[in-house]
């Protein structure tokens, strides 16, 4: 076990140390690629408690495709190079805060609900993920189905009458 | 996928894990420039000459195959040149990014029953996944070049690749649903021992039953690579190369490894996806010769699923922006997604 505790240790500090750069650097796309470390090292994370399913779907999703429209976004409004893309740090202090609130509320919960949970270290299998998904967590699983088609629709919609038509 | 891959598949039963891993590591950094040279040889110099009817190169060894060795050696002299207002940090991670995302492809891409650096349970799902990351190197190279039309170009590659990713991903869904796993072994040896209608002649290869997941899974790979008919972000005519206009030297040779390594790989996935891999429907799927043979079958079975891209590229003129959009959202997804449904059932009546 030590040498999943080194690797944690390891994979950790650089996701604080990359995610304090996020807030503090003063490039929007610098804060954008720091991101992706982040959020590699969160799929590192759940690679090494053996969810290999969840951690290359973190892969996919948040680093394939969030970020890149993060990227995507910025470079198409922020596109003049001869202006420094900075940005200021008036409103740090509320920031600040609402992480800190942000981190309580989350381990508060966290601690509430796995405190006495010992963590099964044996890999999980894709097959054993989708067979709890489709048959335990049916529900909640077709209830974000059916959010996540509202947010899509109210996306379009609010697109299209912007346009004026 | 040379014979060393066999090799490092037969040593590593046998060796201790540190020196397994260096092996593999070896052998993947030398497996990924050897199929690009080979993909830009064969095809870019060699077949788009003769659809052209010229030669090609013939000077730089015997029928110019050193030709492409020549002109690595010429990039690696180049001076490293970055422009004045580029985000030096950023400029230079730029092609690596790509690269690493073209090395990591091959980690689970399978050329024989050991002959595979990893056997991951997810396999095609990591190979999608770790495919999509070199759209963020190209996005920082079309930012960091600070050249308008590097950011053009890194912005329509975004564009592009975010919409061929879902019919990409869809497409092998059928195959998924029909071999009924995610792990690239267990497609190919279900495609060996497969039937069809109680025949086991041939095997079962996937192109029978998911030929629309194929045709899909090829033109997805097309826009994905971004090569013509899909080759928007790099358009010499229109924005003088996109996001690699400002590179030059290794980091450009990064580049085109990273383009040709990763249509390489894609034709290594789409025959094992589809064409039944190192595997031949004979014998028994797990004797050793395998290891050795495996290879050389999976480098036929890539050189045609190849020599198929290429010929579409070489074929094809450019698209416009909104055609290219609209044939994946408006006929390849909706029809990758109809091909799901159609293997669901038959899965489930049969």
């Amino acid at each position: 076990m030590i040498a999943e505790h080194v690797a944690f240790g390891i994979i950790a500090a650089v996701m604080v140390a990359s995610a304090l750069r996020v807030v503090t650097t003063r490039d929007i796309v610098h804060a954008a690629l720091y991101l992706v470390i982040v959020l590699a090292g969160v799929a590192a994370l759940f690679l090494l408690v053996g969810a290999e399913f969840t951690g290359i779907t973190q892969v996919l999703i948040y680093i394939g495709a969030v970020i890149v429209l993060f990227l995507f976004g910025i470079m198409l409004t922020r596109s003049d190079f001869d202006q420094d893309a900075e940005t200021d740090h008036k409103r740090k202090f509320p920031a600040v805060l609402t992480a800190l609130l942000l981190l309580a509320v989350m381990i508060g919960a966290l601690v509430d609900r796995f405190e006495d949970i010992e963590l099964d270290p044996t890999p999980q299998t894709t097959a054993q993920v989708s067979d709890e998904l489709f048959s335990q967590y049916i529900v909640p699983f077709e209830a974000v189905s059916v959010l996540l088609l509202a947010a899509l629709i109210g996306a379009i919609v609010i697109a299209r009458r912007e346009e004026g038509g | 996928m040379t014979g060393a891959t066999a090799v490092s598949g037969l040593l590593a039963a046998e060796v201790p894990y540190w020196a397994s891993s260096i092996i593999k590591l070896g052998v993947v950094a030398l497996v990924v420039p050897t199929a690009a040279l080979i993909l830009g040889y064969v095809f870019l110099m060699k077949m788009m000459s003769f659809m052209q009817s010229r030669l090609g190169p013939m000077e730089a060894g015997p029928y110019g195959t050193l030709q492409l060795l020549a002109d690595g050696l010429k990039f690696l002299q180049k001076e490293d040149i970055f422009p004045d207002k580029a985000d030096r940090t950023v400029f230079a991670l730029a092609p690596l990014v790509v690269l690493i995302s073209t090395f990591l492809i091959y980690v689970v891409i399978p050329a024989g029953p050991d002959a595979v650096v990893a056997q991951l349970d997810v396999g095609v799902f990591y190979a999608l996944a770790v495919s999509s990351l070199s759209v963020v190197g190209i996005l920082m190279a079309g930012w960091a070049s600070a050249n308008k039309y590097a950011l053009m170009g890194g912005l329509r590659a975004a564009g592009q690749l975010i919409a061929y990713e879902l019919p990409l991903v869809l497409a092998v869904m059928g195959v998924v649903i029909q071999a009924g796993t995610l792990d690239l072994q267990k497609i190919v040896s279900a495609q060996a021992t497969g039937e069809i209608f109680g025949w086991g002649g041939i095997g079962n290869p996937f192109i029978l039953t998911q030929f629309a997941g194929f045709f899909i899974f090829l033109v997805a790979v097309q826009a994905e690579l971004t090569q013509p008919p899909f080759d928007m972000p790099v358009a010499e005519s229109e924005i003088v190369g996109g996001y690699q206009v400002e590179y030059t030297g290794f980091r450009f040779l990064f580049f085109f490894m990273g383009e040709f390594g990763t249509a390489f790989a894609f034709g290594a996935l789409a025959s094992v996806l589809f064409l039944g891999g190192w595997a031949l429907p004979w014998g028994d799927l797990g004797h050793w010769g395998f290891n050795i043979a495996g290879p050389v079958i999976m480098l036929v079975k890539v050189l045609a699923v190849s020599a198929l891209i290429f010929w579409f590229r070489f074929t094809y003129p450019r698209l416009r922006e909104d055609q290219l959009q609209r044939l994946a959202w408006k006929f390849l997804i909706p029809l990758s997604l109809v091909n799901i449904v159609v293997t669901g059932v038959f899965k489930v009546v049969l």
